[in-house]
């Protein structure tokens, strides 16, 4: 198990206990986080699961496979710690993980 | 052109569902055409995971999206359905005689007995990027795709996008253009590595301008850009002098007309019966995501059990007089005759 915090673009807090294996965008959308649209249902095609990892914890869920990188030239607002939250999965070292859920999904 | 065809079915989306719903209606006789907004039949399955596995297909214990289309045209063959692939449906009416017509943005007219509406999430259409007031310059000097190639001549292109769109655009626009201008968040791209080369090679040449960053504004009036502002990998603003935008975000799924046909909806989806799955309108049917019913579960084996049933119903309608005769594939020689094996 690990602790989840999202924090959607109006600043509302969601915080959620994501089992491991699970990934960040099915726990949002099971707890209903705003934002969060996973339209491809986690396939990574789409972008519509677009968040930003807090900078403490890039390190911890690593960098992006080249096919979710060219997914993401499909998202909006692509920052640095740019992540598609389908693509990253659940586990211990992930507790207390804070991702931020960008204004549109476009 | 506008032509104007007569048929028993027409098919409204041709993803997974709407494929076998030819090969169900094609075992009574009835004849169908498929309408699909995508350049390619297979709907998400071959638009957004053609190499993704499938594990909930019975009797395939694995299968790719590509490979149960590929399998889906091979088994529908003898039933030669008529594609109509890259319109979408604009508007539907019913007509005195109790037939439908139903047109097509590239104005085909069909007349038609029956309508089967497959249409999945929706109709793919390109993602708006989230820039402020980008609504009021859409079709004037904002475009996601490009028609007419004059539209562009002798403008100043903006094109947006690392993928093949925005990459072929570039490279088809940039002789009639006054300036082309290819954005992309970063420098790699996942077009075809030839039209890559191409797009450089003009890069060093001058001919075209390459920069990194991402859209953040328009500037203009009377829905005619003159600028785009953007924001550049180091944070930078800029304004970029830009008469025309072409930005390509991939493909997203709205309901589109469909939501104007009349029809009840439950939550943007097509409310139908679990016996005909007809929807509220007599002779217009729903199977597959698109519709709801209570106990709906969006799975493509559900859409294939949607089409079995729809078919014997629309097949009352086409041959009123003819007595439906339930058969099986393996044992009735005339269904395995429509089949082409007996």
């Amino acid at each position: 198990m690990a602790k989840i915090t999202y924090i959607a673009f109006d600043g509302t807090e969601y915080v959620v206990e994501a089992k491991d294996g699970s990934t960040v965008m099915e726990n949002a959308v099971r707890n209903a986080v705003p934002g969060i649209e996973a339209e491809c249902g986690g396939a990574c095609a789409c972008a519509t699961c677009h968040v930003y990892v807090d900078p403490a914890w890039v390190e911890a869920t690593g960098e992006p496979e080249p096919m979710e990188e060219d997914m993401l030239d499909f998202a909006h607002d692509v920052q640095p710690t740019s992540r598609l939250s389908c693509q990253i999965r659940v586990s211990p070292a992930l507790d207390g993980l804070v991702v931020r859920v960008p204004e549109s999904q476009g | 052109m506008s032509e104007t065809i007569e048929t028993d079915v027409v098919i409204v989306g041709a993803g997974p569902v709407g494929l076998f719903a030819v090969f169900e209606l094609g075992l009574l006789d009835v004849r169908c055409h498929l309408i699909d907004i995508l350049d390619k039949p297979g709907g998400q399955c071959a638009e957004l995971y053609p190499e993704k596995p499938i594990y909930d297909i019975p009797g395939f214990p694995i299968i790719t999206g590509q490979g149960l289309t590929d399998n889906l045209l091979a088994q529908i063959k003898p039933f030669s359905p008529t594609f109509h692939l890259g319109e979408m449906v604009v508007s539907l009416e019913r007509l005195e005689d109790g037939r439908f017509r139903v047109q097509t943005d590239a104005e085909t007219v069909f007349l038609t007995k029956v309508i089967v509406i497959a249409a999945g999430g929706g109709s793919f259409q390109p993602k708006r990027p989230p820039v402020p007031g980008i609504e009021a310059f859409e079709g004037r000097s904002v475009f996601y795709s490009v028609r007419k190639m004059d539209a562009f001549r002798d403008h100043d292109i903006l094109i947006v996008g690392g993928g093949d769109s925005a990459l072929d655009w570039t490279l088809n626009l940039q002789p009639i253009a006054r300036s082309v201008t290819l954005m992309h968040r970063r420098d790699a791209f996942r077009a075809a590595p030839d039209s890559v080369n191409k797009m450089r090679a003009l890069a060093e040449e001058g001919k075209l301008n390459l920069v990194f960053g991402q859209v953040t504004g328009l500037k203009g009036g009377d829905g005619l850009i003159e600028a785009v502002e953007i924001i550049d990998n180091d944070d930078k603003t800029h304004h970029l002098p830009a008469t025309r935008l072409l930005p390509f975000f991939g493909l997203t799924m709205k309901l589109g007309p469909i939501a104007d046909w009349g029809l009840n909806l439950h939550e943007n989806l097509i409310t139908v019966d679990t016996e005909k799955f007809q929807t509220s309108e007599p002779g217009i049917f729903s199977i597959g995501d698109i519709n709801w019913y209570p106990g709906k579960l969006k799975l493509i084996l559900s859409g294939f059990h949607e089409a079995a049933l729809m078919a014997q119903a629309a097949s009352r309608i086409v041959f009123p007089d003819k007595k439906v005769l339930f058969q099986y594939t393996t044992s009735s020689t005339s269904l395995q005759k429509k089949l082409g094996v007996a």
